[in-house]
């Protein structure tokens, strides 16, 4: 089997899905974080497979911007985690249902 | 022309006034270097104005003036200065030597009193105010040392201000010399409007020089009269008198330097000073306004003597003689006697206030007693103060020869002779003189002569601080009378400018004679009348004044002072009195009707814009917010801060828009 557009994109569109229900159903803020991190990879991959099967002689745009958005997501990752902790010490729980401070 | 000394002629003043400024930042307790200081400041300015009398001798008619801008607005300057000539100085000299006599005997007088040094503030405040009237070359400037001197009176009329009789009096003094200022400060605006400087001498620009008196013609009889009005207050005479003898409330010292020697004579002084407005467009030496001033100089030397023989007070009798001497000197001046005048004010300057100080003296030795009644036969115990005051009172009468006063009575008789417009005024003024002596040889009689009394029984001699002074001033009066004599008129010839001649055959005129003969009219009808004063004659009691009881009707109308007091109470007084009522009235309900009608139609549109706004703004102001806030609640039930929420609804938001996009594909 041919590895095809479609393919990657199916993959990546489950990946995304399994990602935004880890974000929607978990109440660890830890978790929804990993939730989020695979949506991120989700987008990556649709990025590297675009370019992958885009005209051919191209510049590697889909791959850099990928590379940029992994460090971007490792520095997300790094702030999201500090906060969880800010946020740990302060209401000693990670339970987001609790965290309701900013409720209307 | 000009002289180095008139430009620093101002530091004459100016050391009284920085006496009297430093002593009154002294506490009460330093007395002894309070009445240093003011004795200090006033020989600085004896001595000062003997150098400047020193440099008027030579040339004859000596006049030297500087002038400095004052301040400019717009195109006009203000420009003031000081002169000196023979008047100014010999005013000068005059002022400072008696007010050095004076001070020295304040400081005995006023031993006791706990106001010590204030009395040297104020003091010495007047003296400097004084100089400054003298040596003003403008007559806003002296206008200014004018008040400046009025209110140095007024403060210290009312000095001892526990005393309601002295407060009185002090506001009396204030307000009737301010009724004369008024027509002063009228004329001088007038004489502004007109001249365009009050400059009185400005190298021929100055207004009492040629030039401007040729503006003058119409105006000048009236300019000459409404300041003439200012001298009337200031010099106690006949319709503003009325002051002068309440003035006596104050201390003695007062009365002799403010109340008899200077200040009163700045009137006269004044009218010296301006002459030429009064004498412009003379003919044969008469003008309207001289004719004026005569009048009332003559009214008021009659009445106040006449008033003075019927006075119980020992200091208001000299009062009374102090108006009526100024009359004599406002008649000189009227009639074209101005040296004569002038003269009689500076020899009236020392013998006045050698009698004031005699009269403190003996109320200083008599324990505050000033009815002379209760006196009697202090010349065994005072024999100095008797002596000083015998000089002084035969000063006063005019006796010839050896006492000032005679002299520069005589010369005044000589010019009134000679007024061509009317001999009137003459035989009133001879009477006058007459009246003079009698009123001071009761005064001699009651006080120093006879038997003792109640009030000079412990009487005793003042101490040598008062006692000198008076020796001084007496020895003045006399000395004085060499330079005033008319075989050797220096004086005389130092003020209007002549060569002075030696001519003994001078010395015995006419005039003398009168002269003499109304001195020993009075001295003897004196004596006639009161050999038995005091004591019980025939049917009349000890304590009744012969006078009183040969013509008690006369008397009392003198010893009322001939209810001028009262004649003013009822009209003058009443009508202001009448007219503070209708303003009062106007005021309070006319006036303030007005005013509370505005008050009462604000408040009406105050109202009606208050309900407006309570009902109409606020309520629709109120009813926005309530709504707003009423959205508010709904709208922020949906925060609930549940993050996976709102995650799901954005999720959810997400597909539904790619559904949309699919279907619409």
């Amino acid at each position: 089997m041919t590895p095809t557009l479609q393919i990657f994109l199916m993959i990546s569109a489950a990946l995304f899905s399994i990602g935004l229900l880890a974000a929607l159903s978990r109440r660890h803020a830890i978790f929804i974080l990993i939730g989020i991190e695979m949506m991120l990879a989700a987008a990556n991959l649709n990025f590297i497979a675009f370019w992958r099967f885009g005209p051919q002689h191209q510049p590697p745009i889909g791959v850099m911007i990928a590379l940029f958005s992994i460090a971007i997501a490792a520095a997300e990752a790094a702030v999201g985690l500090s906060i969880v902790i800010a946020v740990y010490r302060h209401y000693r729980t990670t339970n987001v249902d609790q965290l309701d401070h900013l409720r209307g | 022309m000009s002289s180095w000394i008139v430009t620093y002629l101002w530091f004459i003043p100016a050391a009284p006034l920085a006496a009297s400024l430093v002593i009154l930042s002294f506490s009460r307790a330093r007395r002894k270097s309070s009445a240093t200081l003011a004795v200090a400041g006033q020989i600085a300015a004896l001595t000062m104005s003997s150098v400047a009398f020193g440099l008027t001798l030579q040339p004859r008619g000596f006049r030297a003036f500087h002038n400095f801008t004052w301040f400019t607005f717009g195109e006009q300057t203000l420009r003031i200065g000081f002169v000196l000539d023979p008047l100014a100085a010999a005013m000068l000299v005059m002022i400072s030597l008696v007010g050095l006599c004076i001070f020295v005997f304040s400081v005995g007088y006023m031993a006791d009193d706990k106001n010590f040094t204030r009395f040297f503030v104020y003091l010495s405040f007047f003296s400097g105010a004084m100089l400054g009237v003298v040596i003003s070359n403008s007559l806003l400037l002296l206008f200014v040392f004018w008040e400046l001197v009025g209110l140095a009176s007024y403060l210290l009329i009312g000095f001892w201000i526990e005393r309601p009789n002295a407060a009185a009096a002090a506001k009396k003094a204030f307000i009737t010399t301010r009724i004369g200022d008024m027509g002063f400060f009228l004329g001088m605006l007038w004489l502004y409007n007109r001249s365009g400087t009050l400059l009185f001498y400005d190298a021929g620009k100055g207004c009492l020089e040629s030039a401007a008196l040729g503006m003058l013609a119409a105006s000048i009889t009236f300019i000459a009269l409404l300041i003439f009005c200012g001298a009337v207050g200031k010099s106690g005479q006949f319709p503003l008198h009325v002051w002068l003898p309440d003035a006596m409330e104050g201390p003695t010292p007062v009365s002799a330097l403010i109340h008899a020697a200077t200040m009163v004579a700045a009137g006269v002084f004044l009218v010296a000073r301006v002459y030429p407005l009064f004498s412009l467009g003379a003919i044969n030496g008469v003008t309207t306004s001289l004719t004026v001033v005569v009048w009332i100089g003559v009214t008021t030397a009659l009445i106040a003597a006449l008033i003075a023989i019927a006075q119980a007070d020992i200091k208001r009798i000299l009062a009374y003689s102090t108006v009526s001497q100024l009359g004599l000197m406002m008649v000189s001046l009227g009639v074209g006697g101005v040296a004569a005048g002038i003269m009689h004010l500076l020899a009236h300057g020392f013998f006045k206030a050698l009698l004031f100080l005699g009269a403190g003296s003996v109320i200083h030795g008599c324990d505050g007693e000033q009815d002379i009644r209760k006196m009697g036969g202090l010349r065994r115990f005072m024999p100095v103060t008797f002596f000083t005051y015998a000089i002084g009172m035969m000063a006063l009468s005019g006796v010839p020869l050896f006492f000032s006063g005679g002299w520069t009575k005589e010369e005044i008789l000589h010019a009134v002779a000679h007024w061509p417009s009317s001999s009137l005024p003459y035989y009133l003024i001879l009477a006058g003189v007459v009246l003079t002596v009698l009123y001071m040889t009761r005064q001699i009689i009651y006080v120093f002569f006879g038997q003792t009394r109640s009030s000079s029984g412990h009487a005793h001699e003042s101490p040598a601080v008062m006692t000198m002074p008076l020796i001084a001033l007496a020895l003045c009066a006399i000395f004085f009378s060499v330079v005033l004599t008319p075989a050797w008129p220096w004086l005389h010839a130092y003020l209007t400018g002549e060569v002075v001649q030696f001519g003994i055959a001078r010395l015995i005129q006419p005039m003398f004679f009168v002269s003499l003969t109304l001195v020993g009219m009075g001295v003897g009808l004196g004596i006639w009348m009161y050999r038995k004063a005091g004591v019980r004659d025939r049917n009349r009691p000890a304590e009744i004044d012969p006078l009183e009881y040969a013509q008690p009707a006369l008397f009392r109308f003198l010893a009322n002072k001939m209810w001028i007091d009262e004649l003013y109470a009822r009209t003058v007084i009443a009508f202001s009195w009448m007219a503070a009522r209708l303003s009062d009235w106007m005021d309070r309900y006319f006036w303030d009707g007005l005013v509370r009608g505005f008050g009462a139609i604000g408040q009406l549109f105050g109202s009606l814009t208050t309900s407006v706004d309570e009902r109409g703004i606020n309520a629709a102001v109120d009813d926005t917010t309530a709504g707003t806030r009423g959205l508010g609640r709904l709208i922020s039930g949906a925060h609930s801060g549940q993050i996976q929420t709102y995650l799901n609804i954005i999720a959810i938001g997400m597909l539904a828009l790619l559904l949309l996009y699919a279907w619409l594909a």
